[in-house]
């Protein structure tokens, strides 16, 4: 087979497929990892001390750990639960014991959301923190309830702080769903890996491969720094 | 929410007789006028004023207040009153309680003990959902402004109105536009903060604190952030405030300014007040206050 037909055969329809199901993975785990993130992030910073103490918990647990560990404990670790509990109740219990059974799917979206939310939770945290009490104060002393004041001014304000660093982090994740190949994904990486391995053109299938990342890479980059525009203060030195 | 108090005393606060003065006057025995019905006769209401010069109705009330923060006692017992349409100008050397005393006032951070009353109704007994009422009937002007950064000149003043007194967008912009305009600031609404100058910014801060009608404003040093050329323009907005009837409380620096404006000087030192009195008395040539030592002090760095 020449290169020609081989990348018009066989790489190309391959990966086309692989970057499907990575966009399947990516879409849903950015989604969900930046709702954690948020909601992490607000905790910590304004919720109640015990809150904030479970939630810098989770932070400290699922930074501190490798990506790869948490993804072969929900894929291949998790079930175990499962064969306990079936052990100990009956298999009466099956309904509820398959919930630990996660599919590649499920493991792959649920390890990146929360490592995801993790260090969104960072960003979020970070940019709360950088609004100046003083505006806290200001909107206190019109009237504003607690509430009120997260909703409309602390939270407009620090999500335009958050932006970047948001952004950052949803680049390093299109690239880190690589991992799900590891729980028998055929998202891009793993397809490429099959291909290669079959047809022994490993760098061409490897390099084809970097130019799909990089394509969605950089589509995701313009996305965010035209968000990033359309949210920019005019005059505001932090935002360009 | 009440009504302001033009019937003074006809609803004497708790522990606070404004018709006290009624006790002072032996001639007066006709049996205690404040007793009877809200709606009683006006012109005996008025009669049992005292009249004369600084001897308003009282708005606001403080009474006894004490704070302690992190082991440091920063008031010690403050009392203040401010009658309607008064400028009360505190002044002392920083760290002095003086900015501590605006926000227990506003209970921004309430105060471990004593009371604030406005219009006779006491802060302290305050469920979490009427210290919100309470706090928009009184503006608060900050040292730096703390404008929203993200919202412009007129989402500023109009995010409150819209918010937290629930007026509609178009009824919220025509306020907002028509407080900047009083400000002299109608043509800078589309700017964002970052866009102004710090007098701008301070003034477009006075406009949100007047779009909530408050009773009583409390400024903290309004002009200390401000370039010299730019105090000016700000201090004018205060003294136009003052003519037209505005109750305010204000600390400053700005002894010239203060000393023609105010009615009493409140000098503020290590959480307690130490001196009161009108400028006049206490600025007097010899009369050996703290406060006239203080101030001669802050004239002679800003000359004059």
């Amino acid at each position: 087979m020449g290169t020609l037909e081989f990348y018009r055969a066989v790489l190309i329809p391959a990966l086309n497929q692989g970057l499907w199901v990575s966009v399947k993975i990516i879409v849903p785990s950015a989604l969900l990892g930046l709702t954690i993130g948020i909601l992490a992030g607000a905790g910590r910073t304004m919720g109640r001390p015990a809150l904030a103490r479970v939630l810098d918990a989770y932070v400290a647990v699922f930074r501190g750990t490798p990506l790869v560990v948490q993804l072969m404990m929900w894929f291949y670790g998790l079930p175990t639960v499962s064969t306990f509990l079936e052990s100990t109740f009956g298999q009466d219990i099956r309904p509820f014991s398959d919930l630990f059974r996660l599919s590649p799917y499920a493991a792959s979206v649920t390890a990146f959301a929360l490592c995801s939310g993790a260090y969104q939770s960072e960003y979020v945290r970070g940019a709360i923190l950088s609004i100046k009490r003083g505006q806290f104060m200001a909107a206190l002393a019109l009237g504003f309830t607690r509430g009120q004041i997260f909703w409309r001014i602390t939270a407009p304000a620090a999500a335009r702080r958050a932006l970047p660093g948001i952004g950052n982090e949803i680049i390093y994740l299109i690239k880190y769903s690589s991992l799900a190949m590891i729980v028998t994904m055929s998202e891009l990486t793993g397809q490429t890996k099959a291909v290669a391995s079959i047809y022994f053109r490993h760098l061409e299938c490897y390099l084809a491969t970097a130019c799909y990342y990089l394509a969605i890479v950089t589509a995701a980059t313009w996305l965010l720094a035209w968000a990033e525009r359309r949210l920019a203060i005019p005059g505001d030195p932090s935002h360009g | 929410m009440t009504a302001s108090l033009p019937g003074a005393g006809a609803r004497p606060a708790p522990g606070f007789a404004p018709g006290s003065a009624a006790g002072t006057s032996p001639g007066r025995v006709q049996g205690p006028a404040p007793d009877s019905s809200p709606e009683g006769p006006p012109a005996s209401g008025a009669a049992s004023l005292p009249e004369g010069p600084g001897l308003s109705p009282c708005l606001l009330q403080v009474c006894g207040i004490s704070k302690t923060m992190g082991g440091k006692l920063l008031l010690d017992n403050v009392s203040l009153t401010l009658g309607a349409g008064e400028l009360k100008v505190l002044i002392g050397p920083s760290g002095g309680g003086k900015s501590t005393l605006l926000q227990c006032i506003h209970f921004l951070t309430p105060p471990d003990s004593g009371d604030v009353l406005l219009d006779g109704e006491s802060a302290r007994e305050m469920s979490r959902r009427n210290i919100c009422l309470f706090r928009r009937e009184i503006g608060m002007i900050f040292q730096d402004f703390n404008l929203f950064d993200h919202l412009t000149a007129r989402d500023n003043v109009a995010v409150a109105l819209r918010r937290v007194k629930g007026l509609a967008k178009k009824a919220a912009y025509e306020r907002a536009l028509s407080e900047l305009d009083r400000v002299g600031l109608s043509s800078k609404a589309l700017l964002y903060p970052s866009q102004l100058s710090g007098g701008q910014k301070q003034r477009v801060s006075i406009a949100r604190a007047l779009a909530m009608d408050p009773k009583v404003m409390l400024l903290d040093e309004p002009t200390s952030a401000l370039d010299p050329e730019l105090i000016g323009e700000v201090l004018k907005v205060i003294q136009d405030l003052h003519d037209g009837g505005m109750t305010m409380l204000m600390v400053t620096h700005q002894v010239g300014f203060a000393r023609h404006i105010t009615e009493e000087f409140l000098f503020m030192e290590g959480g307690r007040i130490t001196e009161r009195g009108s400028p006049e008395e206490l600025l007097r040539e010899g009369s050996g206050s703290r406060t006239a030592d203080f101030c001669s002090k802050l004239s002679e760095i800003q000359g004059g």
